[in-house]
């Protein structure tokens, strides 16, 4: 049987397509009755050297040495990865699986390029504030701003709000030197509730209308709480020894789940919008996913998705405001990257080298962009467009690595603190229309260098 | 379309995107049927490129597709679309079992200077035709799918593509080491469309 007799029966087929089948596969060995549809895509030299001389290698398998990957993946990249994104449909197909809840299918308005004027994004910070003794642990969480325009700090064991309207400054709490210092501040999403984590493993709730204290959480861990993060009611307490505790803050025996999965301290915790999705990083150099759906499950995980992807702390998380299931993780020093997860199927979609620690990420909420601050050696922010993670502008000032980050309620202002006992706010994601008088009618000579203290 | 004598017809960039997503309308659905993702008896026939066509009556893929061409088209308008690929995977374990990869060249002179062009439309039809008659004889090499399998659309955009709302971004779903079949493409003189199957190799196949 040669290709010409093949060839000629494709023509005449075109009487009955799905009828006659002369090509039945007999034999697997002899791969003489082919159907080739297309004599111009093959490589006759290739198919030669395979037929003959290719099977002498399958004895040894080949194997896939790290550096053939990494070619590889350098190849694909160049060719396919730098030119194209890849998209999937949001809504999947009906199949006997639960489909996914239908979201309204007609209603995209096409994107039209309006383009807007590039803004100016100012490169020096808008205004420098006093922060001393803070401390210089990359682990721990102490700068949060909440919905009320208050920023909150820990400065070793007090606790100092700063109000951004009025440029006024508070002290919450001073905690006994035994219970202290300070290892985390998140403000609850009503920002009037504040909680504080301490290094004698406890929490504190705090109401910082009437600056009183409501309640403490104990016997969840048993070492620091380096970081917290609200689901509604939900504190969620990520501490030193691994654990992860959702708290209902509402209850009296408050502990409410246990996450167990990191081995090492839990230094960053983010609940994402919906409020559905936890994604957890460690020392461990693990990121976890968990899922409030897996705990009625009967998984054989607690976890949604465990990466082990980054070679370094994973302190920095940030889901991205504008695209759900999207998760930006940083890594510390040693990885250096940003990566980029789709945390309904778990994949990661980018991964992006910055040359520097990465200690926190910010979404910006109304434009595709994405802050990140860093470390040695230039201590600098730097905002990337995203999703082409082009550098769109870096911002210097700081003198020790930029640990801890916090967005303004209206999404303009972030503010950042650093080892350097200085808090800076930077207007990078947009300048604030409304002047701001208050600290304007300040006629001290060194006004631009508020105290805190 | 203005039709002259001579047979010729122009071709412009919206009709041009119409034929392939349409194109890739009806693929679609072909290999559906052809390689048992849905059962049989959900499809209907309809006449098409001079072929009986079969088209799926079940109202969600029916919608899922449509909203597909629909965005594709657009893509296709702006030049912006490389190609798209149709997954098929297990239900149970959700490997890809089977890749069918359109790819596609756009003329860029005719997205940027909206120039159009000449081509008969019966010869785009017989080219289409060739193909679709090649995914329906694909059957005869192609593994068979034993398992429940269910089928997912990507498709790969210039990096700049603002991602509308109802798509997120994927992972390419590649197979390891897969047996790939060239078939034959189509050119409208404006989109060239090459086929292109990739199945993961059958274990009795291995020496």
């Amino acid at each position: 049987m040669d290709a010409g007799s093949i060839g000629s029966s494709y023509k005449s087929s075109s009487r009955c397509p799905l009828q006659e089948q002369f090509l039945k596969r007999k034999n697997n060995r002899e791969n003489l009755d082919r159907f080739i549809p297309n004599r111009a895509a093959m490589d006759f030299d290739y198919a030669h050297y395979m037929l003959t001389e290719g099977r002498k290698d399958k004895e040894n398998p080949v194997v896939n040495s790290p550096s053939r990957e990494a070619y590889r993946k350098k190849l694909a990249e160049t060719f396919n990865m730098n030119r194209s994104r890849i998209l999937a449909f949001k809504n999947k197909p009906p199949t006997p699986i639960d489909p996914i809840p239908q979201e309204l299918l007609s209603s995209y308005v096409p994107q039209t390029k309006i383009s807007k004027p590039r803004r100016h994004i100012r490169q020096s910070c808008e205004r420098t504030l006093d922060a001393p003794d803070i401390l210089d642990d990359f682990y721990l969480n102490l700068l949060d701003w909440g919905s009320n325009n208050v920023l909150a700090i820990a400065l070793e064991n007090t606790v100092y709000l700063w109000d951004a309207s009025s440029g006024s400054t508070s002290e919450l709490v001073t905690i006994d030197e035994e219970d202290g210092p300070v290892t985390s501040v998140s403000w609850a999403p009503d920002g009037r509730h504040i909680a504080i984590g301490l290094n004698n493993s406890h929490v504190q709730l705090w109401d910082s209308t009437s600056n009183r204290q409501l309640r403490t959480l104990r016997g969840g861990h048993r070492q620091r709480v380096g970081s917290l993060a609200w689901n509604n009611h939900i504190l969620t307490t990520g501490g030193m020894d691994g654990k992860i505790i959702n708290n209902d803050v509402r209850m009296r025996s408050h502990i409410v789940e246990t996450y167990r999965g990191h081995q090492q301290e839990v230094c960053g915790l983010k609940w994402s919008a919906s409020g559905q999705q936890l994604a957890s990083g460690g020392n461990d150099n693990l990121l976890y996913i968990w899922d409030r759906s897996m705990a009625s499950s009967n998984a054989p995980t607690q976890w949604l998705h465990r990466h082990e992807e980054h070679s370094a702390a994973v302190k920095a998380l940030a889901w991205c405001p504008f695209q759900g299931n999207l998760l930006a993780s940083g890594g510390g020093g040693g990885d250096h990257s940003i990566k980029f997860w789709n945390t309904h199927t778990g994949a990661c979609l980018n991964s992006v080298n910055t040359g520097s620690q990465v200690c926190a990420l910010q979404w910006n909420k109304n434009e595709r962009e994405l802050l990140s601050s860093h470390g040695f050696s230039q201590n600098q922010l730097i905002l990337w467009k995203y999703p082409s993670m082009v550098k769109m502008a870096e911002l210097t000032g700081h003198t020790s690595r930029v640990l801890y980050m916090a967005q303004s309620p209206d999404g303009l202002t972030v503010a950042s603190a650093a080892g350097d006992e200085t808090l800076r706010f930077w207007n990078v994601f947009g300048t604030p229309e409304v002047a701001k008088p208050a600290p304007k009618a300040n006629p001290e000579p060194f006004a631009h260098a508020n105290r805190i203290r | 379309m203005a039709s002259r004598t001579v047979a010729k017809d122009i071709i412009t960039l919206r009709g041009s995107a119409a034929i392939v997503s349409e194109f890739f309308g009806y693929a679609a659905n072909s290999i559906l049927y052809n390689r048992g993702v849905y059962a049989e008896e959900s499809f209907g026939k309809v006449k098409k490129y001079g072929l009986p066509m079969l088209l799926t009556q079940d109202e969600g893929v029916k919608s899922f597709i449509a909203n597909l061409t629909a965005q594709l088209s657009e893509w296709l308008e702006a030049g912006q679309l490389q190609r798209i690929v149709l997954v098929i995977m297990s239900k149970a374990t959700n490997e890809v079992l089977e890749r069918w990869n359109f790819s596609i060249e756009t003329d860029s002179e005719v997205v940027e200077q909206s120039v159009s062009r000449e081509k008969s439309d019966k010869e785009i039809m017989r080219e289409i035709q060739a193909i679709m008659r090649q995914i329906a004889s694909s059957i005869t090499y192609l593994p068979c799918l034993d398992e429940p399998c269910v089928f997912d659309v990507l498709a790969y955009t210039d990096k700049e593509v603002a991602v509308p709302f109802t798509w997120i971004e994927s992972d390419p779903k590649l197979i390891a080491n897969p047996q790939m079949v060239k078939l034959h493409s189509f050119d409208t003189k404006i989109h060239k469309v090459d086929t292109l199957v990739s199945y993961k190799n059958d274990e009795w196949d291995e020496q």
